[in-house]
């Protein structure tokens, strides 16, 4: 049980980013909430890999353990990671030519002004 | 923006150029230890990040024009471009500066280490993203320094 | 060198490399760079050509990315395929055709359309990784690189998307559908990293190959079809697609007609080569049926009553959309059924591949006749406009084509392709067939509506400055006519050469397989 503790981690803070998805009233907030989801989703690939009592994954260097952790996952989450840095300034770049134009970063303002 | 205090800015001078240093550690060893291209062009664009904060948006453009990472930018891409085609009678990406392990183990290795095309489009990677990063915030930085000084002028969206 | 077996990679070689030399390019001026576009997506028009030729000759091809052989032999005696593998069969050819004819037309009327702009290099660079990664979610062979090349083509998209930087609701659809695309590439990304996890295998093939359905693959499933499906711009998760499409810059909407075709190559990879015969229960082909039959239903109905024309066209984009599923998944309910299939599923299974072939070439027309109108008189609500016919012949023409196609009046392809629709979804349940029936007939009231309006009709006082659009649009738009005028006169070649290979492709899931693992794994 003690072992799928990362799993309820993943879990939690996938829910926790998509109410804050749908629930925020500030841009930022979204934006925040979208970076708490890609997080989720990297520590998920992470503990896939693990192995119990496993070392680092290089042959010359690992030492005297014979299980190593797997170096697939790892790989991915980089990957994972540089995807959502590039969405993540993206969004922010967004959101200043939206402050640009109205003024306002409150999601209900901004329908009202839409009109 | 203005510069801030004269402990920040001390603090600033002492550690700006060894946040370049360590970021070329991570890149060049990335075969190896955690890190490589990302990870160390991450580090090496907080540099440009530090200067910002420290010492204001006006002395930095002063400073540095942005021609210097579009170069770097465009100098990476060229890079990891070429490396990859330069395989191609096998296969795109395919690596033939490689050495196996027991060569390695008997005779050792030049310049280039035992991974071969890896460490070399680490190091363009790496590079290629300290540029872009540190264009990403200073485009980011002039955004917010033109909203507040008044309509962009050449830059336009549409109507011209 | 034998240039036959480096195609694969070629066909994403060129467009990225012109990305990355776009602002290299523009430093030379403006011709350099529009030539670097044109030259660029007509050289990747050119390798698809010709993978297509070569892959219906010759069989599966697949593409090693970086090393030789792909085998490697575990100490249990289990072959695992490792490295990035490249798989084109007849099915990925025709898309990948699809897609670079919609990707050339796009590019030649950007040259002119986008003359106003400012920011060009970023907008050529953009557009070529656009394609890069439409591309490149057509021909992987690998799960977790099919999720790079749609964040790849996401992420262009929303650049590209808010490109009209002056203009507020450009900026807020963009925002909207970076949300929903994100939340989805999150579940994508998910089901890829717990597939890997109990089967120790990212490839495609391998995955199919030793695939037992259990509560965690039906989670899988489901995440997989729900994500993609938004991104074809199904019934409940398509707010972002008219705004979207509506938005973006004309040349740009072109081509991400293609990119959501690419969602559903990806769509139809899942479930017809992953899962295959071991989807077990009828569920989720009755779920994509509904969609389906939600999505034409909702679609027209919400286009009747606009009055902007791309926003009007974009809810035709969700209609037609529904047509494909409601095809594929006829095809999908009877799949391990013998004589059902033999009966009407493959009839459904073609009726929805020419579909997409058609839906391309006809959609990306229509968009880009509303940019010419747009271009030419800088208004886009239909109460503006009128009598254009007079002063804009050529462009009327291609509307006028583009219109009877999606319509579907014979003898136009996109009767053909309704055609095989109908009759084997009949074959399912009647309601199926007369739902999409009433769908046809809408479409035709909201097209004839369109060109009355804007065509026909007295000429406004406001409009009288108005002249042909610069021959380089009018080159795009005949691209695609050529495409939808190709199809419709030589209908049994187009269904035996182009469609039939693709749609047995797409139902031969042993031989996706055996490609890779080398039969009798």
């Amino acid at each position: 049980m003690i072992g799928n503790a990362p799993f309820f981690v993943v879990g939690v803070l996938f829910l926790m980013g998509l109410v804050g998805i749908f629930m925020s009233k500030n841009l930022i907030k979204i934006a925040i909430a979208v970076s708490i989801l890609g997080s989720a989703v990297n520590i998920f690939l992470v503990a896939l890999g693990y192995r119990a009592g496993g070392t680092i994954p290089v042959h010359f260097l690992a030492g005297e353990g014979t299980t190593m952790v797997l170096p697939t996952p790892q790989a991915m989450t980089l990957t994972a990671i540089v995807i959502a840095l590039a969405t993540t300034a993206l969004l922010l770049s967004l959101i200043m030519l939206v402050w640009r134009h109205y003024g306002t970063l409150d999601v209900d303002e901004i329908r009202r002004l839409r009109g | 923006m203005r510069p801030l205090s004269v402990v920040v800015r001390t603090g600033c001078d002492l550690f700006a150029w060894f946040l370049i240093v360590f970021g070329a550690s991570i890149i060049i060893h990335g075969d190896v230890t955690p890190g490589g291209g990302f990870q160390g062009g991450a580090v090496a664009a907080t540099f440009i990040t530090l200067l910002l904060v420290a010492y204001g948006g006006k002395k930095v453009f002063s400073w540095v024009r942005m021609g210097i990472f579009n170069g770097m930018l465009l100098f990476g891409l060229m890079a990891f471009f070429l490396l990859g085609l330069m395989g191609f009678p096998n296969a795109f990406l395919y690596n033939f500066l490689a050495i196996p392990h027991e060569v390695v183990q008997a005779t050792g290795h030049g310049v280039i280490p035992p991974s071969g095309t890896i460490a070399l489009m680490d190091i363009a990677v790496g590079i290629e993203v300290a540029g872009a990063l540190s264009i990403i915030v200073l485009s980011m930085f002039r955004g917010i320094r033109l909203f507040r000084e008044g309509p962009m002028e050449e830059e336009s969206g549409h109507d011209r | 060198m034998n240039w036959n077996e480096h195609l694969p990679a070629l066909l994403l070689i060129i467009p990225l490399f012109g990305a990355f030399l776009a602002p290299v390019c523009s430093m030379g001026g403006k011709l350099a760079r529009n030539i670097l576009l044109v030259a660029a997506t007509f050289l990747t028009l050119l390798v698809a050509f010709l993978l297509w030729r070569s892959v219906l000759a010759s069989g599966i091809q697949y593409y090693v990315m970086g090393g030789e052989s792909f085998r490697l032999a575990l100490p249990s005696g289990m072959a695992l395929p490792v490295r990035i593998i490249l798989e084109v069969d007849a099915f990925s050819a025709f898309m990948v055709l699809c897609g670079a004819i919609a990707s050339f037309a796009g590019a030649l009327f950007s040259v002119n359309y986008m003359s106003r702009f400012s920011g060009l290099s970023r907008f050529a660079s953009l557009y070529l990784l656009l394609t890069t990664g439409m591309l490149g979610m057509m021909v992987t062979g690998d799960m977790f690189n099919f999720f790079i090349f749609i964040e790849i083509s996401s992420i262009a998209s929303f650049g590209l998307i808010a490109f009209w930087r002056d203009k507020p609701s450009a900026i807020e659809a963009s925002f909207k559908y970076a949300l929903i695309s994100q939340v989805g590439s999150m579940m994508i990304l998910i089901a890829a990293g717990s597939l890997y996890g109990k089967y120790n295998a990212l490839n495609m093939a391998a995955l199919g190959s030793v695939l037992t359905m259990g509560t965690m693959e039906k989670l899988a499933l489901v995440f997989l079809v729900g994500s993609l499906a938004m991104k074809c711009g199904t019934f409940p998760m398509h707010m972002w697609l008219p705004d979207a499409y509506a938005e973006a810059p004309t040349g740009v909407t072109c081509l991400l007609v293609a990119v959501s075709q690419a969602s559903l190559y990806g769509l139809m990879r899942v479930c017809f080569s992953i899962y295959g015969v071991a989807m077990g229960s009828t569920f989720v082909p009755w779920m994509i049926i509904i969609f389906g039959l939600a999505s034409m239903f909702f679609g027209v109905t919400m286009a009747v009553v606009q009055h902007e024309i791309k926003r009007l066209i974009g809810y035709h984009s969700v209609s037609q959309v529904g047509y494909m599923l409601l095809g594929l998944g006829v095809g999908m309910l009877v799949l391990g059924d013998p004589r059902g299939m033999a009966d009407f599923g493959f009839t459904a299974i073609k009726g929805g591949v020419f579909h997409i072939f058609n839906y391309t070439m006809y959609k990306a027309l229509l968009f880009l006749a509303a940019g010419a109108v747009y271009y030419a008189t800088g208004k886009r609500d239909l109460n503006d406009l009128g009598g254009l016919a007079r002063k804009m012949p050529y462009t009327t023409f291609m509307f006028v084509i583009a219109a009877a196609a999606i319509s579907g009046l014979p003898p136009f392809n996109g009767f053909v392709s309704k055609l095989l629709i109908y009759e084997s979804s009949f074959a399912v349940h009647p309601s199926l067939a007369v739902v999409a029936l009433v769908t046809s007939v809408l479409t035709l009231a909201s097209f004839v509506k369109v060109f009355q309006t804007a065509f026909l009709g007295p000429e406004k006082n406001s409009l009288l400055h108005v002249r042909e659009v610069p021959p380089a649009m009018l080159a795009g738009m005949a691209v695609l006519t050529v495409a939808v005028l190709g199809a419709t006169l030589f209908p049994s070649w187009t269904l035996s050469n182009l469609v039939e290979p693709a749609a047995r492709a797409l139902v031969d899931q042993s031989g996706y397989i055996g490609a890779i693992m080398g039969g009798g794994m």
